[in-house]
């Protein structure tokens, strides 16, 4: 079993605590990882991605081939479509909806969203608006994680169990925030 | 021992941690930052005393930790790749005077330019150092090669560089650790004519370093890292990989059995006997190397026999440039290609950017105001955040080359006439390697404006301290600048006028001013919050 994920976004959204999580939750099932990650430079406020690989078997490379990816997880719309190439033909974009705009010519979000449409398997909802009602802002990336999860084969115990590991030093709150970001996301059709 | 989940750079810190090291000496850069944030946040290296302080820069640190090995302790450097170009001096002439406690120079490349000017590849400096290198491939061979490579230092007395390159130093996997050794008792030196570098001594010690080549060539030819494979199914490409590029190679393969004959290079001298071995077999050889085309130039001094066709980044088979990946060496190999869909055309670049609130914009803003009547093409820039100045909607600077260029250009260009000539640099930066280009600068009664951007930290890097924290003002008075042209002001919207006037005032002044602007990073004080929200 391999799980080939990008995870996408813009510098300081919140992807590298999806791919803690996630990585948290593979190696309790005695799973290997393998996790590229951007610093430097891009962190300020351009594109970042990591690239995610869990599976039961020896990990070689750090990046994720092009063509072999079984899912893009975004928290920003474009930033999923960057990602393209790396997808497989069978895999999930699993994606935010909400953009960040922080250049001057972001496209029309229309024609953004109508990208979305030639892809097969795709989930493309408004975390923000969910984090928002369930008074769980800062937790967007959560909710998407709970979009995804049942697409990676994880069930929602395992990835709680990994969320009170992730964030038991952050105090009650933060965990009890994520827990029902992730029940959230994962109510999300 | 537990396993531990670690960056490239992390396990690299670890294994250094564990196999007794006594000092840390480093100045930030990515991709290497992570090995000394490491050391600084690891409760073993707290207990232990272990040095973990940030140097002024990348030389001062490569000296200091030959001062530590001169001592008899183990030590380590880190830094970027064009950080060695700092430390080129000290780096070169350390494999001369070779180190009595071992150390480690662990250089971080960044081919694909991710975060820096260039893409130079550190093992021509190891080479040019005539010194073993180490290239781990994964983050085990990093925590492995600490180990290894202390004892290598001390076996041959010589100082050993660990290359590593960005999607090591940055990507996360599992370490296993071994049992801990203690740290070495300081130790006095016996010859006491090892560091003595005179000419008389230099040359002799050059001529044993020039001796000492063959032992490093017979390591390397039974080293655990270096995996030679000659027996394959098929002869007709032998592939020579070096560092993380083999990793790159069983992906292609999906991790099965690699078909054609294989050495993996992670030790250097490279071991040539086995190339030439692996050339006499097969009917075609490959080199697969992350950087730049170091061995594919070194064979064509292997003195081969015959012609057989030499593949790699020199004859196209790969790009010339760029970090290497899975679909690249795929292709190079003739195998299947892979690939998604394309990425949409409405898809636009989202470059970096000044954070939101980040006092370089009101340093920017104000600048552009007060020398718009000048027209643009007179603001050096230099290494930072600050670099993103040159972004819309700022445009605010005209230069970026190395740490410091932006003080000693302007002065260059004041030296023509051009006015006026303004040098824009961090705070870290300029302690870094502005106060001896402020030097001249004074020296010569230069008309120049430095305006030293104070957001108190190493901003692009994270926020590390840096060594003249709180002295900027006693630094430039020191160095000789008038006290009336040292001025200082708060860059903050409200403030865009006075600013504007004040950086008018020192254009006007015939001789070096320097202007501080001072503010806090918007990320650190960010951070600070929180700690304090937690307590």
């Amino acid at each position: 079993m391999k799980k080939d994920i990008i995870l996408a976004g813009v510098g300081g959204q919140g992807i590298l605590t999806i791919a803690t999580i996630l990585g948290q939750a593979a190696l309790s099932r005695g799973w290997q990882l393998k996790q590229a990650e951007v610093h430097g430079m891009s962190q300020r406020g351009g594109d970042v991605q990591s690239h995610l690989r869990l599976s039961d078997q020896e990990i070689h490379s750090d990046l994720i081939t092009m063509g072999d990816a079984d899912m893009i997880l975004s928290v920003e719309p474009m930033e999923a479509l960057r990602y393209l190439p790396y997808l497989h033909e069978d895999g999930w974009i699993i994606t935010n909806s909400n953009p960040f705009k922080n250049i001057g010519n972001y496209p029309e979000e229309d024609q953004l969203f109508a990208e979305f449409k030639k892809i097969k398997n795709h989930v493309l909802f408004d975390a923000d608006a969910i984090a928002k009602e369930i008074k769980a802002t800062r937790s967007m990336n959560v909710v998407v994680l709970g979009a995804a999860i049942k697409h990676l084969g994880f069930s929602e115990a395992e990835i709680a169990q990994s969320i009170v590991a992730t964030f038991v030093n952050k105090g009650d709150k933060i965990v009890q925030d994520n827990l029902r970001a992730l029940k959230a996301g994962i109510e999300t059709k | 021992m537990e396993k531990l989940m670690l960056l490239g750079d992390e396990a690299l810190a670890q294994g250094a941690l564990d196999a007794g090291i006594s000092g840390f000496y480093g100045y930030p850069g990515t991709p290497s930052t992570e090995i000394i944030e490491y050391v600084q946040q690891s409760q073993q290296a707290i207990e232990h005393n272990v040095h973990r302080r940030w140097s002024s820069n990348e030389k001062t640190a490569m000296e200091t930790a030959l001062g530590m090995s001169f001592a008899g302790k183990r030590a380590m450097v880190t830094m970027k790749h064009v950080g060695l170009n700092v430390a080129a001096d000290p780096f070169m002439n350390s494999a001369m005077t070779g180190a009595h406690g071992g150390i480690l120079v662990a250089v971080a490349d960044d081919p694909s330019m991710h975060s820096s000017q260039n893409e130079q590849d550190s093992r021509y400096y190891g080479h040019f150092a005539m010194m073993p290198i180490l290239e781990p491939s994964n983050q085990q061979e990093c925590y492995d090669m600490a180990f290894y490579g202390f004892e290598l230092s001390e076996k041959y007395q010589i100082p050993v560089m660990i290359r590593l390159t960005t999607r090591l130093s940055h990507s996360r996997s599992g370490v296993q650790r071994r049992e801990v050794l203690p740290q070495k008792e300081m130790k006095k030196l016996d010859d006491l004519f090892q560091f003595m570098l005179l000419p008389a001594i230099a040359r002799k010690k050059y001529r044993k370093l020039i001796e000492m080549q063959k032992d490093f060539m017979a390591e390397s030819l039974n080293s655990p890292f270096n995996l030679v494979q000659l027996d394959a199914k098929d002869y007709s490409k032998g592939i020579i990989t070096t560092g993380l590029a083999y990793n790159y190679l069983r992906e292609a393969f999906e991790g099965k059995e690699i078909p054609y004959p294989t050495i993996k290079v992670c030790q250097y001298p490279p071991p040539v006997e086995k190339i030439h071995q692996l050339y006499e077999k097969c009917d075609s050889l490959y080199f697969l190397e992350e950087g730049m085309p170091i061995l594919e130039e070194l064979a064509k001094g292997f003195g081969f026999k015959g012609q057989k066709p030499i593949h790699g980044r020199l004859d196209g088979t790969l790009d010339r440039d760029g970090e290497l990946n899975p679909n690249k060496v795929t292709a190079a190999l003739g195998l299947p290609k892979k690939y998604g869909k394309d990425i949409p055309e409405i898809v636009v670049p989202r470059p970096p950017a000044l954070c939101v609130g980040c006092p370089h914009a009101d340093s920017f803003i104000a600048l552009n105001n007060a020398i718009e009547e000048y027209g643009r093409g007179h603001v050096f820039g230099d290494i930072g955040c600050y670099t993103l100045g040159f972004m819309p909607p700022y445009n605010a600077i005209n230069s970026c080359v190395d740490m410091g260029a932006s003080i000693t250009m302007a002065k260059g260009a004041a030296d023509s006439g051009l006015f006026p000539a303004i040098a824009v640099i961090g705070d870290s930066t300029f302690t870094h390697s502005g106060m001896t280009g402020l030097l001249d600068c004074i020296y010569d009664k230069s008309n120049v404006v430095v305006i030293i951007l104070d957001n108190s930290t190493t901003a692009m890097t994270g926020g590390q301290d840096y060594t003249a924290f709180g002295k900027l003002e006693d630094i430039c008075l020191g160095l000789g600048v008038e006290k009336e042209h040292i001025r200082s002001f708060f860059p903050f919207v409200k403030n865009h006028e006075e600013m504007t006037k004040i950086y008018k005032e020192e254009i006007a002044y015939e001789g070096v001013s320097v202007i501080i602007p001072r503010r806090e990073c918007v990320q650190t004080m960010k951070k600070k919050f929180k700690a304090e929200a937690k307590k």
